[in-house]
């Protein structure tokens, strides 16, 4: 029977939920196309990973050694070399994360295998297998086909399906396949993790937060922002480009590749709403978002949307908040 | 040390503030209108660049493959410090994915010297993330991708990954290899004037299909892995409730909003 594949990603011990999602999505695929799914991890010291991965797959292949303990792009590629050649998948799932991106183009080209990347739906349509995924920061959409061929392979962006469990644990067998790695990598090394800097304010903590973005334009607007805040008893948080100009600290970055948040007020404000950004602040109680462009990606996560400059805005807006406290007191 | 590296880079439109309009094919947007400028990452990647250069000495070579306008983003790069341009352009190249545009950037660079490769880690139109490990992957070189930090010794690079979460990872390199760089690895410089004027003496060199040595099925959507079919504007999750009328107006709405959630 064919299989699907789901490369199973893990850090520091932990599976990470990408995981459970590409899973979710291989079960309905795999339904489709009367396939197989399973999950292939590789690590070191990882059976208790295979077990639980067990119940989501109807099968697991386990691949043990001590070069593949830290995730190494090259040390990867080897090793589901060997496995893809073996078992011939339909289709190898990998997430479109820092993981996935490093390793799944190089992997293709060298089994000459067809690869969509950053995908938020996959589906086999007929006798074709078609894609989802976006371009211009999220503001377009594009379905496309990929070249017709045995063996696909996709990588799949965090949080695009949601992770369900299959109705009754699918108990799938494990297999453990001994190690392809002859030798040492020799052309990459993992060295070590770095841990960002500790930071001063927590806005995972916040129950207000005021996060900016790029509409922002300047360093010099950040104090009126920053006073809104603190009026509402919140910090200001931010969208990458701000971190990246230096004009925030890193821990104050929303996002995939910042922190996640949950506060019971989110206002973004200049934000267009890059998915990565969305997926850091979309579970907030309420999000109220200001931004000039209509079309703005981040009025389809928010609760209320105000089409303006935020530099009209937020002033009236500060004067109403202390007319208020000042009737209060 | 010297080192020689090559930069691609990317002409790509402006979108992150302009409405976006389905062109009458279904397949592109409308192009009219917008501004197009080097792509974002890219220019994080020609950054580093020419900051190494001017650390240990060497040159920076600028390539894109793309039509005649992109030759604005290459004398950009000229101006901020690159010593060569060279534009790969052929009609044939319409329709091109990661991989084919991977398989044209390769077949340059294959004879070209270099030390390093960099690269920008996406692009901000088609998002791929893939140009630069498919390209290491043709070249048999080593890579990086999501790089937010560049270190050498011994001949080897030494360089930091963005993994998710504010986490980072530190990975030695052998060299030659291609780097994919993430923003704000640094602060890209203003261009000087008389950057300018240097760069627009400079010499772009410009080559096609034939130049190449590839054929047209090797190019374009036949050598490519993805066949667009159509594109949309998304569909909305959840739309927001818009709070209209002037600054005023809206501010009262949004004051009402909060203090009936006992949020002031």
């Amino acid at each position: 029977m064919t299989e699907i594949f789901v490369l199973a990603e893990h850090r520091q011990g932990q599976l990470r939920d990408i995981t459970f999602e590409m899973l979710t999505k291989a079960r309905e695929l795999a339904e489709k196309t009367n396939a197989e799914p399973v999950a292939v991890i590789l690590g070191k010291n990882v059976g208790e990973h295979a077990k639980n991965l067990a119940e989501h797959a109807k099968k697991v292949l386990l691949v043990e050694d001590e070069k593949l303990e830290n995730f190494n792009s090259e040390a990867y590629q080897k090793v589901l070399s060997h496995l893809i050649k073996e078992h011939k998948p339909l289709l190898t799932i990998t997430g479109h994360t820092s993981y996935g991106v490093e390793l799944a183009p190089r992997l293709a080209v060298a089994l000459n295998i067809p690869l969509a990347t950053d995908c938020i739906e996959l589906a086999f349509e007929g006798d074709a297998f078609t894609v989802t995924r976006q371009m211009y920061g999220g503001k377009v959409n594009v379905k496309a086909m990929l070249r017709k061929a045995e063996s696909y392979m996709v990588t799949v962006r965090q949080a695009a399906f949601q992770a369900q469990k299959p109705p009754t644990p699918l108990n799938g067998q494990i297999v453990e396949v001994p190690s392809p790695l002859t030798e040492e990598i020799t052309t990459k090394r993992f060295l070590e993790y770095v841990l960002p800097p500790p930071g001063g304010v927590d806005i995972t903590a916040a129950e207000v937060l005021v996060g900016i973005g790029r509409g922002i334009k300047d360093q010099g607007n950040i104090p009126m922002v920053e006073e809104l805040a603190k009026m509402l008893g919140g910090v200001l948080a931010c969208s990458r480009p701000i971190v990246d100009k230096g004009w925030l600290p890193s821990d104050r970055q929303v996002g995939t590749s910042g922190k996640t948040v949950k506060p019971k007020l989110y206002i973004a404000l200049g934000i267009s709403g890059a998915f990565q950004h969305v997926l850091g602040m979309k579970n907030s109680d309420l999000i109220i978002a200001v931004n000039k462009d209509p079309k703005a990606p981040i009025f389809s996560f928010s609760d209320y949307g105000v089409v303006e400059d935020l530099f009209k805005v937020v002033p009236v807006l500060k004067n109403k908040i202390s007319e208020l406290k000042a009737q209060k007191a | 040390m010297p080192l020689d590296i090559i930069v691609c880079v990317k002409h790509v439109p402006e979108t992150a503030e302009a409405e976006l309009k389905i062109d009458a094919t279904g397949k592109g947007i409308e192009k009219a209108g917008l501004v197009f400028d080097i792509n974002e990452w890219d220019d994080y990647a020609l950054e580093e660049a020419v900051r190494i250069k001017e650390k240990f000495g060497g040159t920076v070579t600028a390539i894109t493959v793309g039509p005649e306008d992109s030759e604005s983003t290459l004398r950009k790069c000229l101006a901020r410090g690159a010593d060569k341009a060279i534009r790969l352009t052929d009609p044939k190249f319409a329709g091109s994915d990661a991989y084919a545009t991977a398989k044209i950037l390769y077949n340059v660079i294959k004879n070209l010297h270099f030390d390093l490769i960099l690269t920008g880690a996406q692009a901000g139109d088609d998002g791929s993330a893939a140009v630069g490990p498919v390209l290491a992957e043709l070249l048999g070189i080593p890579h990086a991708t999501m790089v937010k930090k560049i270190e050498f010794s011994n001949g080897k690079a030494i360089v930091n990954r963005e993994l998710e979460g504010g986490l980072e990872e530190r990975l030695e390199v052998k060299l030659p290899a291609l780097f994919a760089v993430q923003t704000g690895i640094n602060e890209p410089r203003y261009v000087s004037i008389m950057g300018i004027r240097k760069a627009m003496q400079k010499e772009v060199k410009v080559m096609g299909l034939a130049d190449i040595g590839l054929s047209e099925n090797d190019v374009g959507e036949a050598g490519s892995w993805l066949r667009i079919e159509r594109l949309y504007i998304p569909p909305v999750e959840k739309q927001a409730e818009f709070l209209k009328g002037s600054p005023d107006e809206i501010a009262t709405k949004i004051v009402e909003i909060l203090k009936s959630r006992g949020l002031i």
